[in-house]
């Protein structure tokens, strides 16, 4: 069957029963990636991990929503209690709509999760009246209250096990769409009330909150409060305030810019209906930092992100859409396309199972492994007889292999509570020499030896002129990192640092010794500063002192700073190499960041124009190709034509425009130039013509016009 | 008091004073300072400083950001593709010489293939001149074209035309507003300007040049200092004429060709490159199972490039999703909706019978289904996403409400420029595209067919048979009342102020013939032609209905010879 047609668009391919056999999940990564022998035990690698990955990513989403989600809890819960209580403040708030603002922040797509949760949560311990709904499927108030009744008598009816009321509702179309008001919702409300009062007593009262269940609250959650129209939402407050005695009612908000949009749509007569009050998510910022710090910066997970992708996934989150939830996509697609494309990947798991894999490799795999480049370099730094060894011996090579892998392991052991305990000492220095955040400085160490950064260098500049209070409590913060850290190397470090803090605390007990001398040398220039003086024996009398203050005796705190930051500086030197380093890195780090690029931040009109500037890319045929740019007159059809309509204005002449086609295509049919022919239009040339136009039309390039006769209007500008 | 002050300071504190000091130093003390203690920040860390202006710390500064996502990569790419530079993709309207497109193909004509044979004499290849040479023949032109001289040359045209060939005859291209509406006039006269023109050529040359002066040129000389971009953007559009020559295609022996003969003419000539189109091909198709991988990881995959994907995904489709139940949608086609996509789902693929009100409950049926049962996998591909129908923004996220359901698998290519604009960040996470760029070079030949191009001839033949039919199943006084108002229009073909039948005039008419009794029973008849879309009605000059038929006379002629034929 084929699927072009004229009577039709849509074409329905139903494979036939009999032989139905799919290929697996499995079949399709084995598929056409290299190194076949091992990419079954690579994909289930791939999928453990990339379980693992969903699995913490949604408890830490979890996590981080609690707070404001148990806040919103306790907020409709007091809401619902209120109403029973008979005194005066409540009579008075009894007209307004309980509403709670959630701001959420502009990361759209990871709003799906917040609210999927914070309406589960709500139905498990509140009330099990809850509908969400979204601007785009209420256009009008008609259909808004539709979707309301049917969320909130839909998921009703389900729970209950009234099967014919499910059925009534959906063969009866019509006769309901009339008769939705909220008076049937008053209805069902009392009726449903009642009845799960006196029929089912037990079922739903487990829960703690066993008084509010007299009368749960209905909540309506406004998914994205922005999108709605203001008419809409206008009508339906106002309605639903006309119901609010009989009807607990109560609205969620969400809100991706800022709550003064509710002033901007709603007008003060209908916001007084409404009793907000404003609820602020997490930044998406804060989020992405506890998922890189919990995904990224531990060993937990063997698979890594090279400097490139992170910075890629990064600026994606940062300049496109703020959103973690694509971040994940991003480390979802990277860790696939790792282990697909890598057959070395087979040892990217845990310690003992990569020592294991290690002794399975074959001869082509070990083969491999000599390939890589960090290997080679590993290789090169070896005695003569050992390289020997390296290149021939299998079973040499896999003992080193495992010391190698064991030494991998080691370095990511060390590296992370070296970056945090840097990060810690650096991030609160002013105007943050090392990045704010602990990502800014992991791409730092990523890309090459920190310490011979600049940025390094002035960080430990200001590090050194620290005051004692401080320098003590980020030390001590340091040694806390170092606490949770297992390794041998680090509980040393850990034992040194202590020793250190130590120290600082006995200075603290001999503190009254430090006589002050010092204090003259200082104060007389100071002294100086306070005459006239101009620009040049300004600077002169500054040298002075800071030549005075140099000489000067350190302090024994002073002497005790500098030992701390040499140690912390050491502990960098030694742990913060960037991984490229390090032997055998290829198998836990995934490079490619231009796969990563193209496959999420594509730009199709880049790519479209790429081809038609120059269709030698991607065509290597040497009849293409053309200096200085140009195309050259061989090129296919549509990049000639494409390119002559770059020399026109707003309009382009049919005519004027087929004749240069012409020109050039006999060029390129190499007919002689002086003949009588040269540059005429056949009738091939003319449907060759045409058709390259009307691509060009379809791509979006030019369109028709009938401001001239046999003219085309361009509507794209530049790109020569 | 202040000295002890000083004293007191703790390391600190100093610290902000010296960073304090370094920013307020400037400021108040003089130029030299100013400029070092500016370069000493700029030059450490241009970064940094931008990254913590922001609170959130999210600003990075442009430079970085094109590092990252952009040029830094591109050398790492694999194919080595280069990319164009977004500023030369996007920038202004650049004010044209009215002849530069023929400049260019002339240049382009002189630049030989590698291997074009045309390339072994370039010297004697036309005269065509340098770009000076050119500039001058077109200054020459401007003086003339206000003169209009009137003056029939008598040189034979075949040796007139020899003087001109070179290669390019914008010679003869006159330069119109694009709002002057008496192209037409000016038609008549044109061969004889162009005549004049070539004798007056010569002489003119030399005192032309003091003559010539336009703002335009200047432009273009300086078009490569950027500061004067904003200056020629002004020019550009500050003028609403655009001059281009008034030729038409009234000029070719067969200004139109129809569809039928399009396709003959380009089926006889192969396309260039083929060899090498077809390894672009093989290279794409390397990739399905990679798709199909990612499809059922729960991506969508969508192919962008330039060329058409629709065999590409035809042969994706025939050889991963053989067994699986799956729906091809032509974006392309010109009446597809959503209702048809989506009745397309629901009674075929999923043999659900019954009507639904909305497309949202539509949606939600097959959410629900979907959701029931697990193993169920459906997969959907679109060519042409970005299709002119399916562009709509409730189309789209119905779409990308499909596409996010954990067991519907959508594949997807995606064509116009601007196709990306279609989709929000939150209808892209819906959609969850993993993009792969698959350049194809492949002519669009089916999805272009669709489109009433302005240089394919109509052929009517679809308009014909829709008559045929319509007209077979209406009772022959139906079918005499609307060959009358056929032969009425024809007879009236060649009358350029023709508007059409009126109803008071047709109703006589057909009184006449003996077709209708009552003008009530010719309304409804109307009606019903009308509803057929077989004739319009149009309010005269003096407020009378007027009828016509909306087919051209061709058309009419051969279904009256069909007609008498049966």
């Amino acid at each position: 069957m084929s699927t072009s047609s004229v009577s039709k668009g849509c074409f329905v391919f139903k494979p036939s029963a009999k032989k139905k056999k799919t290929l697996s999940l499995e079949d399709h990564f084995i598929h056409g990636c290299e190194g076949a022998d091992e990419s079954k035990t690579r994909f289930n690698q791939c999928q453990d991990l990339w379980d693992q990955i969903k699995t913490d990513t949604e408890l830490l989403q979890d996590e981080l929503n609690t707070k404001i989600l148990d806040s919103l809890l306790d907020f409709t819960r007091k809401c619902s209690s209120t109403r029973q209580h008979n005194d005066w403040a409540s009579h008075m708030r009894a007209s307004e709509i309980p509403t709670a603002a959630l701001v959420l922040g502009v990361n759209v797509p990871d709003h799906d999760m917040t609210f999927q949760s914070l309406s589960e949560l709500l139905r498990q311990s509140v009330t099990p009246h809850v509908a969400s709904v979204q601007a785009k499927e209420c256009g009008a108030l008609k259909h808004l209250i539709k979707r309301v009744l049917e969320r909130l008598l839909g998921t009703d009816v389900t729970v209950d096990d009234d099967e014919e009321e499910e059925t009534e509702q959906t063969s009866a179309p019509l006769h309901k769409s009339v008769h939705c008001s909220l008076s049937t919702l008053c209805d069902w409300y009392t009726m449903n009330t009642k009845k799960s009062y006196s029929l089912t007593p037990g079922k739903k009262r487990s829960s703690p909150v066993k008084d509010d269940l007299q009368q749960p609250p209905i909540v309506i959650i406004f998914k994205d409060l922005e999108a709605f129209n203001a008419r809409v939402l206008q009508d339906f407050i106002l309605i639903c305030s006309r119901y609010i005695e009989r009807l607990p009612l109560m609205f969620i908000f969400g809100i991706a810019t800022s709550p003064s949009t509710i002033q901007h749509m709603l007008p003060h007569s209908v916001s007084s209906l409404l009793c907000i009050e404003l609820f602020q998510s997490l930044s998406c910022t804060q989020h992405l930092a506890t998922v890189i710090d919990k995904l990224i910066l531990t060993t937990h997970f063997p698979f890594k992100l090279n400097g490139k992708v992170m910075q890629v996934l990064i600026s994606i989150f940062l300049y496109h859409d703020f959103s973690v939830r694509n971040f994940i996509k991003g480390v979802q697609l990277a860790l696939l396309e790792h282990f697909h494309s890598q057959p070395l990947s087979v040892l990217c798991c845990r310690k003992k199972e990569a020592l294991l894999n290690v002794m399975q490799l074959g001869h082509q795999d070990l083969e491999r492994i000599r390939q890589l480049p960090s290997f080679k370099r590993y290789v090169e730094k070896q005695e003569p007889q050992e390289q020997e060894h390296l290149l021939t011996d299998d079973t040499h090579l896999k003992e080193v292999c495992r010391r190698l892998i064991k030494d991998l392991r080691k370095y990511h052991k060390h590296y992370y509570p070296t970056l945090r305990c840097l990060h810690t000492l650096t991030s609160s220095l002013p105007r943050y020499p090392l990045g704010k955040q602990i990502r800014e400085l992991h791409l730092i160490c990523l890309e090459k030896n920190v310490w011979e950064n600049e940025e390094y260098q002035s960080a430990m500049k200001l590090l050194k002129m620290m005051a004692k209070d401080e320098l003590i409590s980020l030390l001590k913060k340091c040694a806390e990192i170092l606490q949770h850290s297992k390794s041998k190397n680090m509980k040393s470090a850990l034992l040194l640092l202590e020793a250190m803090l130590a120290k600082f605390k006995q200075l603290d007990t001999v503190v009254a010794e430090p006589p002050p001398p010092a204090e003259e040398s200082i104060t007389s220039p100071v002294k100086n500063l306070q005459k006239k003086m101009d620009l040049f024996q300004l600077q002169k009398a500054l040298l002075e002192m800071n030549e005075s203050r140099r000489s000067k005796k350190l302090s024994p705190f002073e002497v005790l700073r500098n030992e701390a930051l040499q140690f912390i500086d050491s502990l960098v030197q030694s742990h913060l190499s960037p991984p490229e380093s390090q032997t055998l890195y290829e198998v836990c780090y995934y490079s490619s960041s231009a796969t990563v690029r193209r496959h999420l931040n594509a730009a199709p009109r880049t790519s479209i124009q790429a081809a038609l500037n120059s269709p030698f890319y991607y065509l290597q045929n040497d009849r293409l190709k053309s200096e200085d740019g140009s195309v050259s007159n061989a090129a296919p059809d549509i990049c000639i034509v494409y390119k002559l309509h770059l020399e026109c204005g707003r309009l382009i002449n049919l005519f004027d425009w087929l004749e240069a086609f012409a020109t050039v295509v006999s060029a390129a049919e190499g007919n002689d130039p002086d003949s009588d022919s040269f540059g005429k239009v056949d009738d091939v040339k003319h449907a060759r013509f045409i058709r390259a136009v009307s691509e060009l039309e379809f791509l979006g390039f030019i369109k028709s016009t009938k401001q001239k006769t046999d003219h085309v209007a361009r509507i794209t500008w530049g790109g020569c | 008091m202040s000295v002890l002050e000083v004293k007191f300071i703790g390391d600190g504190d100093a610290l902000e004073h010296i960073v304090d000091k370094q920013e307020e130093i400037p400021s108040s003390s003089g130029a030299v300072q100013k400029m070092v203690s500016f370069k000493s920040q700029a030059g450490r860390r241009p970064k940094e400083d931008a990254q913590h202006d922001g609170d959130e710390n999210v600003f990075l500064d442009e430079q970085h950001y094109i590092e990252a996502l952009g040029t830094e990569n591109a050398e790492e790419d694999d194919e080595g593709v280069h990319r164009v530079a977004g500023s030369s993709i996007f920038s202004f309207q650049k004010s044209r010489r009215g002849h530069s497109m023929a400049l260019t193909a002339s240049e382009l004509a002189r630049t030989p293939g590698k291997s074009v044979s045309f390339g072994s004499a370039p010297d004697i290849e036309p005269s065509t001149p340098t770009r000076k040479g050119r500039n001058n023949k077109g200054e020459s032109r401007t003086p003339q074209k206000s003169k209009k001289v009137q003056f029939v040359s008598t040189t034979p045209h075949r040796l007139r035309k020899r003087i001109t060939t070179p290669s390019v005859q914008d010679s003869d291209s006159e330069l119109s507003p694009s709002d002057c509406g008496e192209d037409d006039d000016e038609d008549g006269l044109e061969e004889e300007k162009k005549e004049d023109k070539e004798n007056l050529k010569t002489p003119k040359k030399g005192s032309s040049a003091a003559l010539y002066k336009t703002p335009a040129k200047k432009s273009k000389s300086e078009a490569l200092n950027q500061p004067s971009m904003v200056e020629e953007y002004f020019e550009a559009h500050g003028n609403s004429k655009v001059l281009t020559s008034d030729r038409t295609l009234e000029r070719l022996h067969t200004p139109k060709l129809d569809r039928e003969m399009l396709g003959q003419l380009l089926g006889e000539k192969p396309s260039c490159c083929a060899k090498e189109i077809q390894q672009l091909y093989s290279k794409h198709r390397k990739h399905f199972s990679k798709w199909m991988l990612q499809l059922q990881l729960g991506f969508s995959v969508i192919v962008y490039g330039l060329g058409s994907k629709k065999s590409l995904l035809e042969d994706f489709r025939v050889s991963h999703l053989a067994q699986e139940i799956h729906l091809v949608v032509n974006g392309f086609f010109p009446s597809i909706t959503l209702k048809s996509i989506l009745n397309a789902l629901t009674c075929e693929a999923l043999e659900q019978e019954g009507s639904f009100r909305t497309p949202s409950d539509q949606i939600q049926f097959i959410a629900q289904t979907l959701k029931d049962s697990p193993d169920l996998h459906l997969y959907l591909i679109i060519h042409n996403i970005d299709g002119p129908t399916l562009r709509g923004e409730k189309t789209q996220s119905a779409l990308g409400q499909l596409a996010s359901l954990p067991n519907l698998h959508l594949v997807a290519s995606l064509d116009h420029i601007n196709a990306p604009l279609v989709w929000d960040q939150f209808k892209q996470s819906q959609f969850n595209w993993l993009w792969w760029e698959c350049v194809s070079f492949q002519h669009y030949t089916e999805e272009t067919s669709y489109e009433n191009s302005l240089l394919v001839q109509q052929t009517g033949a679809l308009a014909l048979s829709s008559l045929t039919h319509v007209l077979r199943s209406l009772t022959p006084n139906a079918r005499g009342i609307f060959k009358l108002l056929v032969n009425f229009q024809l007879e009236n073909k060649d009358n350029p102020s023709y508007t059409g039948l009126s109803f008071q005039d047709f109703y006589q008419r057909c009184r006449e013939s003996f077709l209708v009794n009552s003008d009530l029973t010719l309304r409804t008849q109307l009606t019903e032609f009308r509803d057929h879309k077989l004739i319009r009605t149009r309010k005269g000059a003096d407020g009378v209905e007027c009828l016509i038929v909306a087919v051209d006379p061709g058309t009419l002629m051969d279904f009256l010879e069909n007609e008498e034929g049966d």
